[in-house]
C-alpha cells in the first residue's frame, strides 16, 4: 500500500486540490516548486540551522515512569512541548515562511485553532521580516486569550473570524478568503496536513523531523530498531502525521490517533471525524468531514480549541480506511483526567490535545516488553483555566457527594 | 462523445448585444422568495439567472452572500427543496438558469443524480468554482452533457492564456470572467486589471464570455460591456434583499441598472 501522495495529489480517493480559478495558477506553482525547494541543500541547511538552534531541537524523548508503571509497558514522551513557542507547530512555520521567501512572497497569511500555529507563524515571521495576518476565530479569541497576546507582542495582526461557529474552520475560511483577495503576494502559512495539495503533504514532510529523530532515539533507549506503537492526537492531524511520517511503509509500528470525541460520539457535540464524519470536499481537498445528508459542515466539539475542526487531513482519512492507523475517540474528560495526572505525577502540563494521545493509551492493551511513543506536542501553559474550572468543578461535585 | 446541444442559455447568446445577469441566493430571504424573485427577474430585461446554493462554508463569497447563505440554511432551504421550487415555476417562465454553489452539497446529492433533477426542472447551467477542470473531465463531463446541462468555467487574472483556451475548450454556454481578484462583493473597485482585461478581450474565446464579481452599478455594467458579451451582479442585488422581499424596491433597483 502507498501511504505517500501520488503524482495528482491523492491520498487514495482523498487529497487534491479543489480551490477557485483565482487560486489554481498559485497552488499549480506551489505544487510544482515546493519539492525542489525542500531538497535543495542550501534550504535543508538553514532550516536544520533554525530547528536547532531556534526552535532547540532535538526534542527529548523521555522515558515516562508514571505512565509505564500505569499501562505496564514502556511508555515514552516525544517532547514537542519543548519546542520554542510550545508546540510542534514551529517545525511547519519556520519551513513554510522559509519557503514563501524563496517563492519571493512579501505577505504571510494564516488560521489559528487554539493560538499554538499563530503564535508560531507570528514567531516565524518576527524572525524571517515577514508582515503577517492571523486569523483566529472570536469563539477561540475568548478562550485562548494569552495566545491573541502573544501574537500580538510578535508584531502579528489577529483578524477575529466572524462568520460560522466562529473557531477554527471558519478561520480557515476567511484565511482562504483572504488569499483569494491577494493571490500573487501573499502566502497562506497552513497549520495542518489540511488544504490543497500541495499542503498536506508539504506540513507533513515539514513535520517528519520528529518521526526521523525518533529513528535514532528509539534504538539508542530501547535498544530496539522500532517502537512498537506511535501514539498522536489528531485535529487536523500534523502532529500525528509528523510522529508517523518515517514509519508509515513498516508495518511492525503500529500508529494510533487519538481523535477529540468531545462530550461523547453520540452527544451531539464531539470533533471524531473518522467516527462521525464522511467524505467530501472542505479546504481544498477531498476528505472524511462531519456534515449533515446535505453537505453542510457540522460545528465540532472539543474542549481543546486546537482539536476542534470538523475534519482530518487526506492523509488520516486514507490512514484510516486502509486500516494502517487505528483511531480512537478520547473525551473532554478523559483527556483532562489524563493531563491532570501527568502534571501531578510528572511535573509535565500537557496541551489538552496531547492529553488526548495520553489518555489513548488506556484504550489499548500492552506488552510488558513493549515500546510505546506519545507525541506530546505542546505544552498546557494556554489550558490553566481550563484545567483549574474542571478540577476546581470536580471537587466540588465530590466534595457534595 | 455527445456534443451539447442547444439550450435556453446558449440560444440568447446568439442573439447580438450586451447582456446582463442577476445573482440571488435560494431560500433568501425566506425559503419561497426564490419563486417571486424569479418571476420578477423573469419579466424585467434581465437575460438570464444565477442562483446559488447555500453552502456553510463557501470560501469564494464575501460577507453580502455568506451572510445569504447563512440565512437561507437556517429557512431549511435545500437542493431538494430548490428543485421542486423551480420545478413549479418552469413552466411559467423561459428566462435560462445557471446554478452556482460549492462543490460539496452537490457531492453529497450523488452529481449524476443532481444533473438529471437540473434537467428535469429546467436548470441549463452548473457553475462550481471548486470543481478541477481535471476532474470534470475524468469523472463528471458526461453528466452534464447527457443532461444537457451547460459547464460553466471560471476565469481570473492569474489565469494564463494557455489555461483560458482549456478552460474555453471545456466550458460551454459562457465564461465566467472574474473582475479582479476576489470574493464576491469585494469593496475594491472594477478596472484595477486593465492588462488583465484587455488581453481577455483580445484572446479568441469560441464561448462569450460575461464579466462578474464586484460589479454593482449602471457604470460598472457599461465598462464591463467594453470587454465582455455581459455582466454579473451579485452581492449588490442581494443587499437589497436583506429586509425582505419588496418588489418595488427590486424594480427600482433594476431600472437603474439597465
Amino acid at each position: 500500500m502507498n501511504y505517500q501522495v501520488d503524482e495528482n495529489g491523492f491520498y487514495g480517493p482523498y487529497g487534491g486540490a479543489y480551490v477557485p480559478e483565482v487560486l489554481f495558477s498559485t497552488v499549480q506553482n506551489l505544487s510544482q516548486s515546493y519539492q525542489g525547494i525542500l531538497d535543495d541543500p542550501e534550504f535543508k541547511k538553514e532550516l536544520s540551522r533554525l530547528l536547532k538552534l531556534y526552535v532547540g531541537r532535538e526534542t527529548p524523548l523521555y522515558p515516562s515512569p508514571y505512565l509505564s508503571g500505569l499501562h505496564q509497558t514502556n511508555v515514552f514522551l516525544k517532547r514537542e512541548d519543548l519546542c520554542h513557542s510550545g508546540a510542534h507547530k514551529i517545525n511547519n512555520t519556520l519551513g513554510q515562511v522559509l519557503l514563501a521567501k524563496r517563492l519571493g512572497k512579501t505577505r504571510i497569511v494564516a488560521e489559528t485553532g487554539a493560538g499554538s500555529h499563530g503564535v508560531a507563524t507570528a514567531m516565524a515571521c518576527a524572525l524571517l521580516k515577514l508582515p503577517c495576518f492571523i486569523y483566529m476565530g472570536e469563539v477561540d479569541m475568548k478562550r485562548q486569550f494569552p495566545n491573541v497576546e502573544r501574537m500580538r507582542l510578535l508584531g502579528a495582526t489577529v483578524v477575529p473570524a466572524l462568520s460560522g461557529s466562529k473557531t477554527l474552520k471558519d478561520a480557515t475560511n476567511e484565511a482562504f478568503r483572504d488569499w483569494i483577495n491577494n493571490p500573487v503576494d501573499t502566502f497562506y502559512v497552513i497549520g495542518s496536513v489540511v488544504g490543497p495539495h500541495p499542503y498536506p503533504d508539504m506540513v507533513a514532510q515539514f513535520q517528519s523531523v520528529i518521526s526521523k529523530e525518533l529513528i535514532q532515539q528509539v534504538p539508542d533507549l530501547t535498544g530496539k530498531e522500532v517502537p512498537d506503537y506511535v501514539i498522536a492526537c489528531v485535529g487536523g492531524g500534523s502532529n500525528a502525521a509528523g510522529s508517523f511520517y518515517h514509519f508509515l511503509d513498516n508495518p511492525a509500528v503500529k500508529l494510533v490517533a487519538a481523535e477529540a470525541a468531545g462530550k461523547g460520539l453520540d452527544s451531539g457535540f464531539t470533533a471524531a471525524a473518522t467516527f462521525r464524519g464522511k467524505s467530501g470536499i472542505l479546504h481544498g481537498s477531498k476528505t472524511k468531514f462531519m456534515q449533515t445528508n446535505e453537505g453542510q459542515v457540522l460545528e465540532a466539539h472539543s474542549i481543546s480549541a486546537g482539536l476542534d475542526y470538523p475534519g482530518i487531513g487526506p492523509l488520516h482519512a486514507w490512514l484510516h480506511d486502509t486500516g494502517r492507523a487505528q483511531f480512537v475517540a478520547v473525551t473532554d474528560e478523559e483527556a483532562l483526567d489524563a493531563g491532570i495526572a501527568l502534571s501531578q505525577k510528572e511535573g509535565i502540563i500537557p496541551a489538552i490535545e496531547s492529553a488526548h494521545a495520553l489518555a489513548a493509551l488506556s484504550h489499548l492493551d500492552f506488552k510488558p516488553t513493549d515500546v510505546v511513543v506519545v507525541c506530546l506536542s505542546g505544552r498546557g501553559d494556554k489550558d490553566l483555566e481550563t484545567y483549574i474550572q474542571y478540577s476546581t468543578s470536580k471537587k466540588s461535585s465530590h466534595d457534595q457527594i | 462523445m455527445i456534443k451539447f446541444k442547444e439550450n435556453r442559455l446558449k440560444a440568447i447568446f446568439q442573439n447580438a448585444g450586451k447582456k446582463l445577469s442577476i445573482y440571488f441566493t435560494a431560500g433568501y430571504p425566506d425559503l419561497y422568495d426564490t419563486i417571486p424573485i424569479l418571476e420578477l427577474l423573469a419579466k424585467s430585461n434581465v437575460d438570464f439567472v444565477e442562483i446559488g446554493i447555500p453552502f456553510s462554508d463557501s470560501v469564494m463569497d464575501g460577507e453580502v452572500i455568506l451572510n445569504s447563505h447563512k440565512v437561507a440554511l437556517e429557512n431549511g432551504m435545500t437542493i431538494d427543496i430548490l428543485f421542486d421550487q423551480l420545478e413549479k415555476i418552469r413552466k411559467k417562465i423561459s428566462i435560462p438558469i445557471v446554478l452556482m454553489g460549492s462543490m460539496n452539497p452537490v457531492y453529497q446529492y450523488c452529481f449524476e443524480e443532481f444533473c438529471r433533477r437540473c434537467h428535469e426542472v429546467g436548470v441549463d447551467g452548473l457553475l462550481l468554482p471548486d470543481l478541477p477542470l481535471d476532474d470534470y473531465e475524468k469523472y463528471y463531463r458526461s453528466s452534464y452533457q447527457q443532461k444537457n446541462l451547460a459547464p460553466i468555467f471560471m476565469i481570473s487574472p492569474q489565469t494564463s492564456n494557455e489555461r483560458m483556451s482549456r478552460i474555453d475548450a471545456l466550458g460551454e454556454g459562457f465564461l465566467y470572467a472574474l473582475s479582479g481578484n476576489s470574493t464576491t462583493g469585494g469593496s475594491s473597485e472594477i478596472g484595477k486589471s486593465s492588462d488583465y482585461l484587455t488581453n481577455l478581450s483580445n484572446h479568441t474565446f469560441r464561448n462569450p464570455v460575461v464579466l462578474g464579481f464586484n460589479i454593482k452599478t449602471k457604470e460598472d455594467i457599461q465598462f464591463a460591456h467594453e470587454f465582455a458579451d455581459g455582466a454579473i451582479v451579485g452581492s449588490a442585488f442581494v443587499k437589497i434583499l436583506k429586509d425582505g422581499f419588496d418588489k418595488t424596491r427590486i424594480e427600482h433597483f433594476l431600472k437603474q441598472l439597465i
